[in-house]
């Protein structure tokens, strides 16, 4: 494989940003997401001990769960006792918790949001509307399956579950990081043209760049 | 109350009138008179709040119902002003010159039952829907499950109960059938 070949590949693989005006193209990246490989065992261990011991979540509460996260944070339930700290935007933080349902108007900012986090980031989808649609299973305007747009690592099934399960769930995260099975963030760099097509189906109006890095 | 029914009467043809509370009355109104009563209740009735505007679908008549609900802050009365539309070629006058929030009801109705307010300003811009191509949505003969199930994905697994055979089974097993409440004894 010659030179000009692997040049005319890398030309393919980048992103068009259709749904931007032509003289703002320039102005967004269109590479695409790579994968991360992992360092050798014990430095990775180390790494994932240090992660599960520092989660910043993203305070944006995308449904009607954002309401359990108040009383998560403050001092009734005291999630600073986990290591867990609300972070005001999406480059500071590593856990996204999506708080229930998720409609279409919502879904455009929360991929904006989770492809805008540094990685290594991890997702908790909590409530049932997330699992199956829910309450919401025949709405016009909310997702019945969060996991076709955005990878998930934990789900927190109920309607509305109590801070206690969220607790639980965040220990499962924490369990999951330190065994190293979080691969969110890769997952959703290699089926990418995946995620991209289920997303762009449902979002009409895309006037945002593919990739919002 | 019963004053200013009396002296309304005497303006406009009143098709109805209803007393829900001391302090809920509902009038229907023509449709082309409609601007003017609205205007003499803000004016000179002292019905100065436009609470909401709202519409509701009577898909059996062909016709779109809306309510325009006024408050009146010195006497605390509720008055709701209702007129009949057509359904097929919905179309109002918009009353974004007698109170200026109207035009964010009037968007709202104009993207979720298609209901047109010429002159409104800025009401072909979406409210909640972001590229919305289908009919719209709150008309009552959109299917919301046959649109959710063709455009998003279905978990496999998911069952149903219908709520009171469930709660019979499991609850209420026994106990002996009770009457019930029908509508007509409300």
């Amino acid at each position: 494989m010659n030179k000009k070949h692997i040049n005319e590949i890398e030309d393919q693989m980048k992103l068009a940003n259709e749904g931007l005006p032509e003289k703002e193209r320039g102005l967004f990246a269109d590479a695409r997401p790579t994968t991360v490989d992992a360092f050798n065992k014990y430095y990775e261990g180390f790494l994932n001990w240090a992660r599960s011991r520092s989660l910043w979540m993203l305070a944006f509460g995308t449904g009607c769960g954002a309401t359990e996260l108040r009383p998560l944070m403050t001092s009734r339930y005291d999630m600073s006792r986990y290591g867990i700290a609300p972070r005001p935007t999406p480059r500071q933080a590593s856990v996204f918790i999506i708080g229930g349902y998720a409609s279409i108007k919502t879904i455009k900012r929360i991929v904006r949001s989770y492809e805008q986090m540094q990685g290594p980031k991890y997702v908790i989808a909590l409530g049932s509307c997330t699992i199956n649609g829910g309450m919401y299973f025949d709405s016009y305007n909310t997702i019945n399956r969060l996991d076709y747009y955005i990878p998930v690592d934990v789900y927190i099934a109920g309607c509305m579950p109590r801070p206690e399960a969220l607790i639980a769930g965040f220990n499962r995260l924490k369990e999951k990081i330190r065994a190293g099975e979080c691969e969110g963030m890769n997952e959703y760099a290699e089926k990418f043209d995946w995620f991209k097509k289920n997303q762009k189906q449902i979002i009409k109006n895309w006037n945002m760049p593919d990739y919002n890095w | 109350m019963e004053q200013l029914i009396k002296k309304l009467k005497g303006m406009v043809h009143l098709r109805a009138y209803r007393k829900q509370r001391d302090d809920l009355h509902f009038i229907m109104v023509d449709k082309p008179q409609l601007e003017m009563i609205l205007a003499h209740l803000k004016n000179n009735e002292g019905f100065t709040h436009l609470a909401f505007l709202q519409a509701v679908d009577l898909i059996e008549d062909g016709k779109f119902q809306l309510t325009y609900m006024l408050y009146n802050y010195s006497t605390s009365v509720n008055l709701g002003v209702n007129v009949l539309i057509d359904r097929d070629d919905a179309e109002m006058n918009s009353i974004h010159k007698l109170w200026a929030h109207g035009w964010q009801y009037q968007r709202e109705l104009h993207e979720l039952y298609g209901i047109d307010f010429p002159g409104s300003p800025r009401v072909e811009e979406s409210f909640v829907l972001e590229g919305w191509e289908e009919m719209p949505p709150m008309r009552r003969d959109f299917d919301t499950l046959e649109y959710s199930d063709k455009t998003f994905y279905q978990r496999p697994g998911r069952s149903t109960n219908d709520p009171a055979e469930y709660m019979k089974e499991k609850m209420y097993k026994n106990y002996p059938p009770s009457p019930g409440i029908r509508r007509d004894d409300e």
